[in-house]
């Protein structure tokens, strides 16, 4: 395969620009019921002129579209937005303090529902695998977790005070209730509740004394069998992060997240966003407007997995990259968002030569 | 804004004589800020100065570095707020802009440093009216 070729070129095709937002544009999500067969493709994003917007892809043009402006429901910056694993609902978290919960009804997107409780920005919405479950994060330290019920109600089901700074994002893993959340505090950290007790609870806490980041952690991601995570820093680096999956399953608290690999110097600048493919390429968009992919390398001098650069695409946008997201459908395409106040979909193509 | 003064005695200096120098001239609009307590520029303060900037055209990018009056400024994270917001207007969009407290001015450089570089925190910070009312009037004062 030609990830594994370290003789293979690959280049990064700018596929079209998404214009609007009149601000920068601090993150973007695929809708993972689209783009497939018989839907076309539909991102949401969200930006510092208080408005989320929808962009299809037409059938007929294969051009991108703005379908919907979301606006006069946040009054200051949507900071992250995303989509419900259904692809039914999408959520949008503010510097206004609420998390909003949207709804398409028939081509109209309306706010169901308006989650506040938090202090202050709200930084960060993730929804779990089975859509029973939200999370959220802010500047007050928190991390929230919310219980979806019927009717488009959500329930806080509990309010974890462990960071000692600003929470900058949670993530929950891809197939199990386990919620991570990573911070200006420098940490990482694993939190769960035991079956159905609703008792949430830090399992692990990740700092620097377990190789962890030395300055605040931006983003998190998971591969697609959900036993390994990456995670970027303003300490200008990526880490590498495993855990026993098998003994996460069962029901152990006791799974550690351990270390496996730390990519250092590959930038310059802080790395704001991170995204592992399901294909395995890790991308990364950072403040130095570039646009990195890396893959693991078979080297066999090296005890353990190391993972080496694949392409460094300097100039992807004017500015900051804030985002960079793969799409769920389709194979080696990739949107990201920036300070500029524009989209890209790129597509990771090799070269023929 | 609090009550008393941070800094209720800082040492005042004259205003330098201006050297015209054309690629320099936009050194000199951060330099007349008015510090966000008393009606001086930061210039006057000595909380900036000439060597207090470096700009890369070639890169595009700009540090900038002060001082404080006092070690424990609390005033350190809205000064670097001004020069953040006056720099974006005298600079293209696309210079980077990195901002620090010069070595050994303020008890807490590291975290200050941190929180004057964060950019989602300087974005939420600059959406504050009473923040941006007061770097506003640190920006466009007309008292100097």
């Amino acid at each position: 395969m030609d990830l594994n070729d370290e003789g293979s070129h690959f280049e990064l095709k700018e596929i079209q620009t998404l214009s609007g937002h009149t601000d920068r544009v601090w993150s973007l999500a695929w809708n993972p019921a689209t783009g497939t067969d018989d839907t076309q493709p539909v991102i949401a994003s969200c930006s510092g002129d208080k408005t989320v917007r929808i962009w299809e892809r037409s059938a007929l043009t294969r051009s991108w579209d703005c379908k919907a402006v979301l606006e006069e429901t946040h009054t200051r910056t949507v900071r992250s937005c995303t989509w419900s694993p259904s692809g039914k609902l999408l959520a949008t978290a503010s510097f206004d303090a609420t998390t909003a919960i949207w709804e398409n009804v028939g081509g109209d997107f309306q706010c169901v529902s308006t989650l506040e409780g938090h202090e202050n920005e709200v930084k960060s919405v993730s929804w779990n695998a089975s859509e029973s479950l939200l999370a959220t994060c802010s500047r007050d330290k928190t991390v929230w977790i919310w219980e979806v019920m019927p009717g488009n109600e959500f329930e806080c089901a509990s309010v974890l005070q462990g960071h000692t700074q600003d929470v900058k994002m949670v993530k929950w893993h891809p197939t199990m209730d386990i919620l991570f959340s990573c911070s200006y505090d420098n940490t990482i950290k694993v939190v769960w509740a035991e079956d159905d007790t609703g008792d949430w609870h830090c399992i692990q806490t990740i700092g620097e004394s377990s190789n962890g980041h030395s300055s605040t952690v931006w983003a998190i991601s998971f591969n697609a069998e959900g036993n390994k995570m990456v995670t970027c820093s303003d300490d200008l680096t990526l880490k590498v992060w495993e855990a026993d999956i098998e003994g996460m399953r069962s029901g152990d608290d006791q799974v550690l997240w351990k270390h496996i690999s730390t990519l250092t110097g590959y930038h310059d600048r802080t790395i704001f966003s991170v995204h592992w493919s399901r294909e395995g390429i890790i991308a990364s968009g950072a403040a130095d407007d570039a646009i990195r992919f890396f893959v693991e390398s078979k080297d066999s001098a090296v005890v353990g997995p190391s993972y080496r650069l694949l392409l460094k695409k300097e100039k992807a946008h004017d500015m900051d990259v804030n985002v960079v997201q793969w799409s769920p459908g389709e194979n080696r395409v990739l949107a990201s968002a920036s300070d500029d106040g524009t989209i890209k979909i790129w597509e990771l193509a090799t070269n023929s030569t | 804004m609090t009550l008393g003064l941070i800094n209720a005695n800082p040492i005042v200096h004259a205003k330098k004589e201006r050297v015209a120098r054309c690629e320099d001239s936009h050194c000199y609009f951060v330099r007349d800020i008015r510090d966000p307590e008393h009606p001086y520029s930061l210039e006057q303060l000595s909380v900036l100065s000439e060597e207090s900037i470096s700009v890369d055209d070639k890169l595009g990018r700009i540090l900038i570095t002060f001082t404080p009056t006092i070690q424990h400024c609390s005033m350190a994270t809205v000064i670097g707020l001004c020069l953040r917001v006056k720099l974006q207007e005298c600079f293209p969009p696309h210079y980077k802009v990195d901002i620090k407290v010069s070595p050994g001015s303020h008890a807490d450089e590291e975290a200050v440093n941190k929180q004057l570089n964060d950019k989602e925190r300087i974005a939420a910070a600059l959406e504050n009216p009473n923040l941006r009312q007061l770097v506003d009037e640190c920006l466009y004062s007309n008292e100097l």
